[in-house]
């Protein structure tokens, strides 16, 4: 479904990625990891092209969206996006949040948009919270109701960055059990985390990056019980 | 001191039948400064260049030389520039709503700058487009945060529209000025003047705070 050849990334001199290669297939849940400042998440973030990358080739179900005549909007509306840091819009409701894009972006009626809305914050388990404004909102809750903005617009594929970061521990649970069920429905997921436990237990593939290169890839049993590189070994050593 | 508004009673309300021209250049002023000020506050954040000298320099032109110079230069110098004598009106609306966009765009391009990039990487990643992501998500969260300024500017632009005296509209202080001649009594008539931008400015003051009010609602 998605394919990266070569993906590169320098910010001047300062080399990002160096050349990441590998492919998602529909409904795969990949869970990518790796030491702060392996490049993780800006390999995330070249997905949906909110980075430029310098060099290298992303397609997306046939469309190469690094080709500068693909309309990356048309492709944005299929890919959702989870920040670390929420970026809800603090301006609107939380029901404001989920309708806004369906009705700005794909033209849906607000009936339509409201509906579908009630429907995912149900799911979520924020049915309570639709008149509320993000500021009212614990970390895990505005998180959760991230994620039923991105999944407002029926996206094929979710990109979540680092998602649970940013909450006090007792919040990242409620988060992650979301993110579970969403695993379950056949989501393509791909996932950057430090949650080991929830990447051996949800993703189908790990990816370890280390230093702007894929280091390792592997199913999440074989790489925590038996990491094949140095470099694995060691970072497993200090997070588990 | 010996005040003497009796002497002027009889003309305070030619002096207040001014209040209309003056509300009236202030709110035009007002429209054209704060439209046109968006639009150059967006031509200063492009990432195309020109585009940031054009808006730049029109904003060093009108920052940098008096408007009362401007709106002579638009008034008296109108048959040469366009072959047409304009009305002290339109001459009016057009000083102070390109002087006042100006000062409107530095304000808002400061807001814009503040608000968190994350909104807008929020924006994009859900496919919308520039347009829509600032006239709905950026400038929304930027006007409430600099509403204060804004509210100022609205403020000096009410005072600073006394200079129109000068092209000879009739506005309050014209007016004052122009009964202070006829009684050869000017203190009072000033004084009233002054009594009644008070008056407008306190009111505006209120309205802003009441706007400001309803604007943090989502805090």
């Amino acid at each position: 479904m998605i394919k990266i050849d070569e993906l590169k990334k320098n910010y001047g001199k300062l080399e990002v990625l160096k050349g990441i290669s590998t492919e998602i297939s529909q409904g795969e849940v990949v869970a990518i990891i790796g030491p702060s400042g392996s490049g993780k998440s800006t390999f995330l973030r070249c997905i949906n092209m909110l980075e430029n990358p310098s060099d290298g080739k992303i397609s997306f179900k046939d469309q190469v969206i690094t080709d500068k005549k693909t309309n990356i909007m048309k492709v944005r509306e299929n890919v959702g996006m989870v920040f670390q840091h929420f970026h809800l819009f603090p301006h609107k409701t939380v029901l404001e949040n989920l309708t806004y894009a369906p009705m700005k972006v794909k033209r849906l009626s607000k009936a339509e948009a409201v509906r579908q809305a009630r429907e995912l914050l149900a799911k979520v388990g924020l049915a309570d919270k639709e008149s509320s404004y993000p500021n009212r909102l614990s970390g895990g809750q505005k998180q959760r109701v991230a994620i039923a903005r991105a999944l407002a617009m029926n996206p094929e594929v979710m990109l979540f960055d680092e998602p649970t970061s940013a909450l006090d521990p007792e919040m990242v649970k409620e988060v992650l059990e979301v993110m579970k069920s969403l695993a379950h429905t056949g989501m393509t997921m791909l996932i950057v985390t430090h949650e080991m436990g929830f990447a051996k237990e949800v993703a189908d593939r790990v990816l370890f990056l280390d230093e702007g290169l894929l280091i390792e890839e592997s199913a999440p049993d074989e790489f925590f019980s038996n990491p094949k590189s140095q470099r694995a070994k060691d970072f497993l050593e200090k997070v588990l | 001191m010996n005040l003497e508004f009796d002497r002027i009673m009889p003309s305070l309300p030619y002096i207040m039948e001014g209040i209309p021209t003056t509300l009236k250049v202030v709110a035009v002023a007002a429209v054209i400064g704060f439209v046109l000020g968006i639009l150059l506050s967006i031509l200063k954040i492009s990432r195309i260049k020109p585009l940031n000298w054009i808006a730049d320099f029109y904003t060093s032109i009108f920052r940098g030389t008096p408007l009362v110079l401007q709106l002579m230069l638009i008034y008296f110098g109108s048959p040469q520039i366009l072959g047409i004598q304009i009305e002290a009106f339109q001459a009016a609306f057009l000083a102070f709503g390109l002087n006042s966009a100006a000062y409107i765009s530095e304000i808002i391009r400061g807001g814009i700058l503040a608000v968190d990039k994350g909104q807008r990487e929020a924006a994009l990643a859900l496919g919308v487009p520039y347009s829509g992501m600032m006239l709905n998500i950026i400038l929304p969260q930027a006007i409430k945060n600099i509403l204060p300024s804004l509210v100022n500017e609205l403020i000096s632009l009410t005072k600073e529209s006394a200079v129109v005296t000068i092209i000879g509209l009739g506005d309050i202080m014209r007016r004052s000025y122009i009964v202070g001649g006829e009684t050869y009594k000017f203190f009072e008539p000033i004084l009233f003047a002054g009594l009644i931008y008070y008056v407008m400015v306190m009111i505006l003051t209120i309205l802003g705070k009441v706007i400001e009010r309803r604007m943090r609602r989502s805090d």
